[in-house]
């Protein structure tokens, strides 16, 4: 165990490997390392953003179809109610057309009646003159009979 | 196997705790710790560097690209765990330690008479072949892990609270000189025993490696002994070699750990 020169020599040999080492080899080693590690950071990070815009876009789909549902649900509600107003409608109206429709008629049938009953009145209280006349040809003054008899036919007529 | 050598055993187990030496006194160099940890301070920056070159963004990694950024990853976890801030650097310094540590700790796996023998084909005489199993190696590199925890201090409070901090920490100004006393011990004890430490260790193992190895001197013929040597010599050696990657692999991680901790520590305020 003795101390000599040696360590000298030693030290030499040790500073060359080192700068060496240092200098070249280890940057030779480190750079694709490097580059490596780094292109596997950015594809975990792209991974990770292309996993975060798949997420978005299926949430913002669900959001889509649920907002279409809901329109749909809407419309067919909206069809619906439409469809029952109209058919209400037409009900209406046509029970308004058939109770005018027989107001009209039940009108013309008491018109028809009233017209039919004058009418008969009037022949038959020109018959009834007749028929006087006939029998009291001589002793009746026409004129005067006649203005009587057609107050009695109006009296009939009147009811 | 030792016997060879016709040496005694003290005789075999000091010539393989010699160092190939040049020069004398203090400029004496180890010239197989040199030689041992510039090599492989080159082979483990060219396979680094081989396994690194190339378009490694578009095409398919080789076995051996994957290998190594597997180490760097692992290697940038744990100082990520330990360094706050900006730690490239500290993930070089932590990646050059480990890597070189392991691959010097691995030379005390090699058989303990093989490299001895490679090297006295080119005319050495002595030849250790465990870098780390030599203080000066692990102590210079706890020298400049010493000098980089004063620079990373200057650097994140300036000369000024660096200095400041010697002065005052931890018993405040009135005892100054107990503090400055105190903060040397603290900063001198981390690096002495973190190169302390894997030299005891590497020394340790390739110590129990050669006395292993002297069970050969028992193998003398063929005798009941001999063979039960001979197994001994085997078995132990086995043995003790898949403990030592245990070994290796853990003190190359302590190696690698506790300078960033140190340099770490040295950041924060006290």
């Amino acid at each position: 165990m003795d101390i000599n020169a040696t360590f000298i020599g030693q030290i030499i040999v040790f500073l060359i490997m080192l700068w060496f080492i240092a200098k070249v080899v280890v940057p030779m080693i480190a750079k694709p390392i490097d580059e490596r590690y780094a292109k596997i950071a950015d594809g975990l990070a792209a991974a990770d953003a292309g996993q975060k815009q798949l997420q978005q876009a299926s949430a913002s789909a669900d959001q889509i179809v649920r907002e279409a549902r809901e329109r749909a649900k809407q419309v067919d509600e909206q069809a619906q109610r439409r469809s029952t107003e109209t058919i209400e409608a037409a009900k209406h109206a046509a029970q308004a057309e058939g109770a005018r429709l027989l107001a009209a008629a039940q009108a013309e049938v008491s018109n028809e009646s009233v017209r039919a009953s004058e009418a008969l009145r009037r022949e038959f209280g020109s018959l009834v003159v007749k028929a006087a006349s006939t029998l009291v040809e001589h002793e009746v003054d026409p004129a005067t009979h006649a203005k009587l008899l057609e107050r009695l036919t109006d009296d009939i007529a009147r009811g | 196997m030792a016997v060879e050598h016709g040496e005694s055993p003290a005789e075999y187990i000091a010539h393989h705790l010699t160092h190939l030496k040049v020069g004398s006194g203090f400029w004496t160099w180890h010239v197989d710790t040199l030689f041992m940890s510039a090599l492989l301070a080159f082979v483990v920056s060219f396979i680094l560097w081989f396994a690194a070159r190339g378009d490694r963004s578009t095409k398919a990694p080789t076995g051996l690209t994957a290998f190594v950024e597997w180490i760097y990853d692992w290697v940038d976890q744990q100082v990520a765990g330990i360094y706050p801030g900006q730690r490239r650097f500290m993930t070089a310094l932590a990646l050059t330690l480990f890597c070189w540590v392991v691959a010097m700790n691995t030379m005390d796996l090699l058989p303990v008479d093989l490299p001895g023998h490679f090297a006295s084909v080119f005319g050495a005489k002595f030849w250790r072949v465990l870098p780390t199993s030599d203080l000066n190696g692990t102590i210079a590199e706890a020298i400049v892990v010493l000098a980089l925890i004063i620079i990373f201090s200057v650097r994140a409070k300036g000369i000024g609270g660096y200095l400041r901090e010697w002065a005052t920490a931890p018993f405040g100004i009135w005892l100054l000189p107990f503090n400055i006393i105190l903060n040397f011990i603290e900063l001198l004890a981390k690096p002495i025993s973190l190169g302390m430490r894997l030299y005891g260790n590497m020394y340790a193992g390739e110590l129990l490696f050669i006395l292993i190895a002297l069970l050969g001197f028992a193998v003398t013929g063929l005798t009941l002994w001999s063979g039960l040597a001979f197994l001994a010599q085997i078995g132990f050696g086995v043995g003790w070699a898949i403990f030592h990657i245990l070994i290796v692999l853990l003190q190359a991680y302590i190696f690698m750990v506790l300078p960033i901790v140190y340099i770490s520590m040295a950041e924060e305020h006290h």
